[in-house]
């Protein structure tokens, strides 16, 4: 294995996460942004599970890759 | 005015594309220095786990063509195509795991073999059989592939015209209308080359890892804010059984004698062809997916991935199918006129639908001709454009942020599907068509110059693919018509090889060229209501009539296998066997066995046996 993948994974998922969560925070009052999704913060709920998700994964390959550099040593 | 017509991605969605794009090419990088050997860009250094292996096969397995064509079917099939996907592919899976990985693995350990280990099925092939069936082989699956990768790369150009993705490039760029479909083909397919190019197999595997996460992760919001509007899966399921009677009627305008199935085939015909034949020849031959498998660590993990891929495979259709039957499920959109009082001024709010999308059924448009009408197919109806189901709930339901996530999703599965496309391509180039034709003791550095120009040569035919790939209606029945040509024929090939010591290289090339033919001249003979003869079918003389065009490619397909399968046995009967002692490690019943050490629940087989059970428990409760 040349990194463990779950690293740039979870990077990934958490900035989407934040990115997402952010912005529903910032439009939660405006009606218009989510006519379409039947009035649900759609964006800060999936931001947030996006968010926990992504945190966990990094957490997980941080730990694998300091046992893969620990054999290669 | 609505805007529901003319979607554009907002800055919030744009950011997300490109921290997707800055995250896939930041992995072809940070492989490059890896990448010192041919094998380390062919099969990633045999290193990688089996989960990651796994991973990557479901991604390289849910391509443009599956998410667009599960989405379709969906749409046009009703509930009963969820069970297709959910079951059909699964017993492929767990027999590529338990029985065939073994084999196009190898036994020995990773240490010892890696310099000799198998890099492709035309390698196992040559190995097994001879030079001419494996370059046959190479052949066929080196035209297959960049044929598929080129319909994935239109089909999702098509979508992301119609998303408005590419506009803002397109503009700034000064390109006329036409171009931004080019455009649209050619952004994803670079942004795919400069990844393999720079970090082979590896890099694939690894984007597809992130890509298969990130196809789920678009598209559930989708469905869990469409169950919502429909009522939960009791009001899907009230829906489904609706929008299914009326494509009953519409398919039984011409053809009475449509099966019992909802999906207008018999029985028999259904069981085969998915559970065997699609699934067996997609899963157990098809080297787009193995080649995932074959860069495992050791053989334990190469056995187990297609297994842990099967486990979470069985779920994928209630995501991604699931968003056609919401789509065919919601009213079709009117040209409608509301007028509100506001403090004495009347407002007349027009919101105008495009005739195309109003002679749809759900949010599935009609196809549009070049004046904007919709187009009438032979049955008198208008020809539905599916493909358009999965984007087009897209568009429905996801607010500005989301919908970036959605369309990075479609992006996202397009590029794992290809990526997995050029990479075998270049594979079994350079091994099977480079070194076994041209120079057999070609050095290393060489073999891995070779693998990067094919790496760019399958792009570019995978690119003049795509501006070929317009004339079919539905994406998945293709996939089928080229499936049942090539892949077919080679799984029973295959199959032979692995469990039949007896088997000749004469016998599988015989094989090989009589199922093709044969499923040739089907496709030729036979003609599915409502189509015209041509790349639909009937191009010779349209005697048959199947009742659609998915029974024609079962159809196709289970012929294909039967007759190849025949004439290998009959050859192989009448010419000359290997000697057993040059078969070792390459049939089935030749290969060491790993010790059993592992608790019996540990094992892989009662993996798959779990897995296949919880398969058929899902069928019966949900569908």
């Amino acid at each position: 294995m040349f990194y463990d993948p779950r690293i740039s994974m979870g990077m990934l998922f958490t900035l989407i996460g934040t990115i997402l969560t952010a912005f529903g925070l910032s439009t939660r009052s405006e009606v218009d942004v989510y006519a379409k999704s039947m009035g649900i913060d759609a964006n800060l709920w999936w931001g947030l599970v996006l968010l926990v998700f992504g945190i966990a994964i990094l957490i997980l390959g941080r730990r694998s890759q300091a046992n893969l550099e620990k054999e290669k040593k | 005015m609505s805007n529901l017509a003319v979607p554009n991605l907002a800055a919030t969605d744009s950011l997300i594309l490109l921290i997707y794009a800055f995250f896939i090419l930041a992995a072809g990088f940070s492989l490059k220095p890896a990448m010192t050997g041919s094998r380390e860009f062919m099969q990633a250094g045999r290193s990688l786990p089996g989960w990651l292996c796994a991973l990557a096969m479901l991604g390289a397995g849910l391509g443009a063509q599956e998410v667009l064509g599960m989405g379709a079917a969906g749409a046009k099939y009703g509930l009963a195509s969820v069970g297709f996907f959910a079951l059909g592919s699964i017993p492929a899976m767990l027999f590529a795991g338990l029985y065939l990985m073994p084999v196009f693995y190898g036994s020995n350990s990773a240490a010892t073999s890696s310099s000799k280990a198998i890099r492709s099925i035309p390698e196992y092939l040559g190995l097994r059989f001879d030079r001419k069936t494996r370059v046959l082989n190479a052949f066929l699956f080196a035209a297959m592939t960049s044929f598929s990768a080129g319909i994935a790369l239109y089909a999702m150009a098509r979508v992301f015209v119609a998303l408005h993705v590419f506009d803002r490039i397109a503009t700034t760029l000064n390109l006329p209308s036409t171009g931004v479909l080019l455009l649209a083909m050619a952004l994803p397919a670079a942004l795919v080359l400069a990844y393999v190019l720079l970090g082979g197999l590896g890099a694939a595997m690894y984007n597809q890892a992130i890509q298969f996460c990130l196809v789920l992760a678009g598209l559930l919001p989708v469905v869990l804010l469409g169950l919502k509007r429909i009522g939960g899966w009791s009001g899907l399921k009230a829906a489904s059984t609706g929008a299914f009677s009326r494509g009953m009627v519409q398919a039984s305008s011409g053809a009475t004698h449509a099966g019992a199935h909802p999906m207008g085939t018999s029985a028999i015909v259904l069981v085969l062809g998915v559970g065997l034949v699609l699934g067996g020849g997609t899963w157990c031959t098809d080297f787009r997916l193995l080649q995932s498998a074959m860069a495992a660590k050791n053989v334990e993990s190469a056995r187990r991935s297609p297994i842990i891929a099967a486990a979470v495979r069985v779920f994928v259709p209630f995501v991604v199918a699931v968003t056609g039957l919401i789509a065919v499920a919601l009213p079709t959109p009117h040209t409608s006129i509301v007028i509100h009082n506001d403090n004495g001024v009347i407002y007349h709010e027009i919101t105008v639908v495009p005739p195309a999308v109003e002679a749809g059924r759900g949010l599935i448009p009609a196809k549009a001709g070049v004046d904007g009408k919709p187009i009438i197919a032979a049955d008198g109806h208008a020809a539905l454009d599916y493909a358009m189901a999965t984007p087009k709930i897209l568009l429905e339901f996801l607010p500005t942020g989301l919908l970036g996530l959605g369309v990075t999703a479609l992006l996202a599965c397009l590029m794992g599907g290809v990526a997995a496309s050029i990479t075998s391509f270049s594979t079994v180039f350079t091994c099977d068509i480079f070194q076994a034709l041209l120079t057999p003791n070609a050095a290393d550095k060489r073999l891995l110059a070779v693998a990067r120009w094919a790496v760019v040569g399958g792009t570019l035919l995978a690119f003049g693919a795509a501006c070929a790939a317009m004339r079919f209606d539905s994406i998945l029945d293709a996939m089928m018509l080229v499936f049942a040509f090539v892949n077919a024929p080679l799984f029973a090939v295959l199959s032979l090889a692995v469990f039949w010591k007896r088997a000749t290289g004469h016998g599988a090339f015989a094989g090989f060229i009589a199922g093709a033919a044969v499923a040739l001249l089907n496709h030729g003979l036979a003609l599915p209501y409502g189509e015209q003869p041509g790349i639909h079918g009937g191009w010779i003389a349209p005697l048959i009539h199947p009742a659609s065009e998915i029974v024609l490619g079962l159809g196709t397909a289970i012929l294909a296998f039967l007759v190849s399968l025949l004439a290998a046995v009959i050859v192989s009967a009448f010419t000359k066997p290997r000697a057993a002692e040059d078969l070792k490690g390459l049939v089935h019943s030749m290969v060491p066995r790993a010790s059993a050490g592992a608790k019996w629940w540990k094992r892989p087989e009662a993996m798959a046996a779990a897995i296949l059970l919880v398969a058929i428990a899902v069928n019966l409760i949900f569908v």
